[in-house]
C-alpha cells in the first residue's frame, strides 16, 4: 500500500502539534508559542524545499542544478554552525572545509562505486543527510575541543613547557573532543532497527518500498551518516589546532566556554 | 643568562611589562618579586617564549629568542608552574611526556633531584600531597635536563614545611649549576632563596634592588 498523505490529512496531523503545545501550557513551561512557531516554519520551509526539489529534480533537468543546490546546502549549513558555536574562533571556513571533505568521501564512495546512481533524486538527499549530520558533528567537535584546551590550559601549556609541539600537546584533547562528537553517531547506529526506526527507512516503507529494500537504503545512510562525521570531525580539530596554537607552538587566548 | 632590553607586553590596551630592561646572570637564584598582577609571570613567561612581547627584545645565551626554535629554547629552559599541572596516570607516565626515552633509572635520578623518593615511579600522580606533586613537576622538567629552570610561584600552594623542602631542593639544583628564576610575591620567601632580587611593580622593574643576597 502506497500511504499518500492528503493536504487534509496535513491539516489534522496538527493536532499533533496542538498536543505538544496544550502540555507546555498545561505544566507551565512557557514554550507553547515557541512549539507553535516551531512547528509553523518547518511546515513553510519544508514546503519551500518541497517546491524547490520538485523544480530541480524534476525530469530532464541538468543534474547542475542538483549540484548547485548541495553548494547551497553547503554553505548554509557552514554559517548554522559557526552561529551554534560562536565561541569557536573563525569557524566558518574550517565547517565549509569540513563539510567539502566529507562529501568528497561520501558522494565518492556512494556515487563512484555506483551504490546510488547519480542523480538529482538521489544527489541531494544523500548529500542533505551527509550535511545535516556533519553539521551537528562540527559543532560537537569544535565547542568541545574549544572547551578542552580552555578548562586544561594549565596542563597544555605543561605540554607545551616540555618542548612538545603543539599538534602533540594537544593530541589527549583532540582525541576526547573526537569520542565525544562521534559517540552519540555510534550510538544511534547500534541501536538502529532495535530501538528505533530511522526517518528515511520509515518514511521509505510508508511511501510503499518493499522493507528489504528500505533496510539496504537506510543501511547504507547509516555508513555515510559514520564516515561523514568522522571525516568532518577531524577536519574541524585538525584545522582547529593549526588556529588555536601560533605557528611557535603557543596556545592562543581562547573564550571562556559559553554556558 | 636572560637579557630584556626595553621589553613591553600590552594586553588589552594595558601595559602589563612596560620597558623593563633586565640582565638575569646565570649563576644562582635570580627572585623576581612584587605584587600580584604587577607582570612577574609574564615576565616569565616570555623566557621560555609560552608569550611573546609587544616590543623591545630578550635575549638567552647571547642570541635573541626569536632566532631559537621555541621548542628547543624550552627543553633548556624548563618551567614550573604555579598550580602543579600533573597529566592522567602514573609518576612514570607524567615523566615520559617530558621523555619518552628515559629509563627508569633517568627517571629515579630526576626525582631524587627533585628530593622525592624513586619507588613513587609507579605511584598515580593524583594520589601524591600537594607539596609532592609540585616536586614531580620539578622532576618532570628534570627529566629533560635543563640548564635553566622557572619556577613561578611554585609554593603558593604549600604549607611551610614542604614550602622548605622546595626551597633547599631549588638551592641544591642552583649549587650544581642550574640556572633559575623564581617568581614570588612572598618577600620573606625571596629573601630566604635569593642570590638577587629584582622588583616589578605595575609592570615596571622600578628601582631595580638587586641584591646580590651574599647568603649566610
Amino acid at each position: 500500500m502506497n500511504a499518500t498523505v492528503s493536504w487534509v490529512g496535513l491539516g489534522l496531523s496538527l493536532l499533533l502539534v496542538a498536543v505538544a503545545a496544550g502540555i507546555s501550557w498545561w505544566q507551565r513551561l512557557g514554550l507553547h508559542r515557541q512549539i507553535l512557531v516551531a512547528a509553523a516554519r518547518a511546515l513553510g520551509q519544508l514546503l519551500l524545499v518541497g517546491a524547490a526539489l520538485t523544480l530541480i529534480v524534476s525530469r530532464g533537468r541538468s543534474i547542475w542544478w542538483s549540484w548547485a543546490w548541495v553548494a547551497a546546502m553547503l554553505g548554509y549549513a557552514a554559517t548554522v554552525a559557526r552561529r551554534r558555536a560562536p565561541d569557536v574562533p573563525r569557524l566558518l571556513t574550517l565547517a565549509l572545509a569540513s563539510f567539502t571533505a566529507a562529501a568528497v568521501v561520501t558522494l565518492g564512495v556512494l556515487f563512484g562505486l555506483h551504490v546510488f546512481p547519480l542523480t538529482g533524486r538521489t544527489l541531494v538527499p544523500i548529500a542533505g543527510m551527509m550535511i545535516g549530520n556533519s553539521m551537528t558533528a562540527t559543532v560537537l567537535a569544535g565547542r568541545r575541543l574549544t572547551d578542552e584546551l580552555h578548562d586544561k590550559r594549565d596542563e597544555v601549556e605543561a605540554r607545551l613547557a616540555l618542548g612538545q609541539p603543539s599538534r602533540q600537546a594537544a593530541t589527549p584533547y583532540v582525541r576526547a573532543a573526537l569520542r565525544a562528537a562521534l559517540t552519540p553517531q555510534i550510538e544511534t547506529t547500534k541501536a538502529t532497527g532495535l530501538v528505533f526506526l530511522p526517518g528515511a527507512m520509515t518514511g521509505l516503507i510508508l511511501a510503499g518500498t518493499a522493507p528489504l529494500q528500505a533496510v539496504l537504503v537506510q543501511a547504507v545512510v547509516m555508513f555515510l551518516v559514520l564516515a561523514a562525521t568522522a571525516t568532518t570531525t577531524v577536519v574541524i580539530a585538525l584545522g582547529l589546532i593549526r588556529r588555536l596554537f601560533t605557528p611557535d607552538h603557543r596556545l592562543s587566548q581562547l573564550p571562556a566556554p559559553a554556558e | 643568562m636572560f637579557e630584556f632590553e626595553r621589553v613591553t607586553v600590552t594586553r588589552a590596551g594595558r601595559r602589563v611589562l612596560d620597558e623593563v630592561t633586565a640582565s638575569i646572570p646565570a649563576a644562582g637564584i635570580t627572585v623576581v618579586t612584587g605584587p600580584s598582577g604587577a607582570g612577574k609571570t609574564t615576565m616569565l613567561r616570555l623566557c621560555n617564549r609560552l608569550d611573546v612581547p609587544s616590543a623591545g627584545t630578550i635575549r638567552y645565551g647571547g642570541r635573541p629568542l626569536d632566532d631559537l626554535d621555541p621548542l628547543v629554547l624550552r627543553r633548556r629552559v624548563g618551567m614550573v608552574f604555579q598550580r602543579p599541572a600533573p597529566f592522567p596516570g602514573s609518576v612514570a607516565a607524567n615523566l615520559a611526556v617530558a621523555s619518552p626515552g628515559a629509563t627508569s633509572d633517568e627517571m629515579g635520578a630526576a626525582l631524587e633531584r627533585a628530593a622525592l623518593d624513586p619507588a613513587l615511579l609507579g605511584r598515580e600522580a593524583l594520589t601524591l600531597s600537594g607539596g609532592e606533586l609540585q616536586r614531580m613537576c620539578l622532576a618532570r622538567t628534570l627529566v629533560t635536563s635543563p640548564e635553566t629552570l622557572l619556577l613561578d610561584e611554585p609554593t603558593s600552594a604549600l604549607d611551610e614545611q614542604p614550602k622548605l623542602v622546595f626551597e633547599r631542593t631549588a638551592r641544591d639544583l642552583a649549587d650544581r649549576g642550574i640556572t633559575i628564576v623564581w617568581v614570588t610575591h612572598d618577600d620573606t620567601q625571596a629573601r630566604r632563596v635569593a642570590d638577587r632580587v629584582y622588583r616589578l611593580r605595575d609592570g615596571h622593574l622600578s628601582g631595580i634592588n638587586v641584591r646580590e643576597a651574599g647568603r649566610p
